[in-house]
């Protein structure tokens, strides 16, 4: 953590689209190389600014998805259709494209893969990208932290990752990996479809060990990370403490309407 | 009703000004007392600039406005800032 936080101040780089995935109908990952790029920390986010012709810039904020890998970074952005930037980086953008964006931002939500203790991840929506970048970071430093993601999501077909989560989970120890629908589930989901609830929670395994539950240790609280849309952040921090985590171990990274 | 945003959206501007991150700082409201990560401030956006309000008390904290050339920087809702450092 000090060692981004002494790289020094913010400054605009450009680097080259090296490809484009899809990730749902509305929501692409960009992969970027960055010559310039120091690294960053799982959890962290960018700044991306688009410049027209007459010189009209504005700029959004994007979390990074993949794990830190040298000067290549990949973004997952949600097109946003009534929004000034997303629409431009799910539609238009092409690989070869140039992108301007400043980075790696923030210090605060980020895991340390150096850490051990039992991780909870809590995803709203696309608020999974920056927490995504922790589950591929605690795979490529080898960590044996145990992790838990609870993804919250209208429909299968609007869940970012989904093969790849399902892979890490099969093939990783330590990685679970549960899907709460919020709209329609598909056959045979695990927990109750509507929004995070206690009993969502208390299905999920997320509370602290009871006689009807297999969660946590008091002895040993994960480390909570949520992110999503805020009135999301709010409603599952709030659920988080009734079941009992401590305020100190909740980190929130709330984005609002004003995105896109 | 406006919702707020979490203080880590301070971390891109604030990162124009300053070379430590701010955000992840510990900072003192000078209105209760009240010791909170820059990062769980409530921060509002949809001003002309970014106003920042404590998260026990919700006085303001830190308000930021950025225009062309020139930024303006009011934190006379913080009474201090701890911040981590790397070990010399």
């Amino acid at each position: 953590m000090a060692r981004t936080a002494v790289l020094g101040r913010l400054t605009w780089q450009v680097g080259t689209v090296a490809e484009i995935r899809d990730e749902t109908a509305a929501a692409r990952t960009i992969i970027v190389d960055l010559p310039d790029w120091p690294g960053h920390e799982p959890g962290q986010h960018v700044d991306v600014r688009l410049t027209a012709p007459d010189g009209y810039s504005t700029q959004r904020s994007y979390s990074i998805a993949s794990a830190p890998d040298g000067k290549r970074l990949e973004l997952t952005v949600q097109r946003l259709d009534d929004g000034e930037v997303s629409p431009y980086l799910t539609q238009v953008l092409e690989p070869g494209y140039p992108l301007e964006l400043r980075g790696p931002i923030g210090g605060w939500f980020v895991w340390d893969p150096a850490s051990t203790g039992p991780v909870l991840l809590v995803a709203g929506g696309s608020g999974v990208v920056p927490l995504m970048s922790m589950i591929r970071t605690r795979d490529t430093s080898a960590s044996t932290a145990p992790f838990r993601l609870l993804y919250s999501v209208r429909t299968a077909e609007a869940a970012f990752y989904t093969a790849e989560l399902a892979e890490r989970a099969t093939t990783r120890d330590g990685l679970d990996v549960s899907y709460v629908y919020t709209r329609t589930a598909p056959p045979g989901s695990a927990l109750p479809t509507g929004r995070i609830s206690a009993g969502v929670l208390a299905a999920g395994g997320v509370t602290f060990a009871g006689p009807a539950s297999a969660g946590y240790s008091r002895d040993a609280p994960p480390a909570v990370f949520i992110c999503g849309p805020t009135s999301f952040v709010e409603a599952a921090a709030n659920l988080l403490l009734q079941a009992g985590h401590d305020t100190s171990m909740i980190k929130t990274e709330r984005f609002g309407p004003s995105g896109g | 009703m406006i919702t707020p945003l979490d203080g880590n959206v301070l971390a891109g501007p604030l990162g124009e000004l300053f070379a430590v991150d701010i955000t992840s700082a510990m900072g003192q409201c000078a209105s209760c007392g009240a010791r909170n990560p820059m990062a769980m401030a409530r921060v509002y956006t949809d001003a002309p600039g970014m106003v920042a309000r404590c998260r026990s008390c919700d006085a303001v904290i830190l308000r930021l406005v950025r225009a062309a050339g020139r930024a303006w920087l009011d934190m006379s809702g913080i009474s201090s800032l701890q911040l981590r450092m790397s070990s010399e």
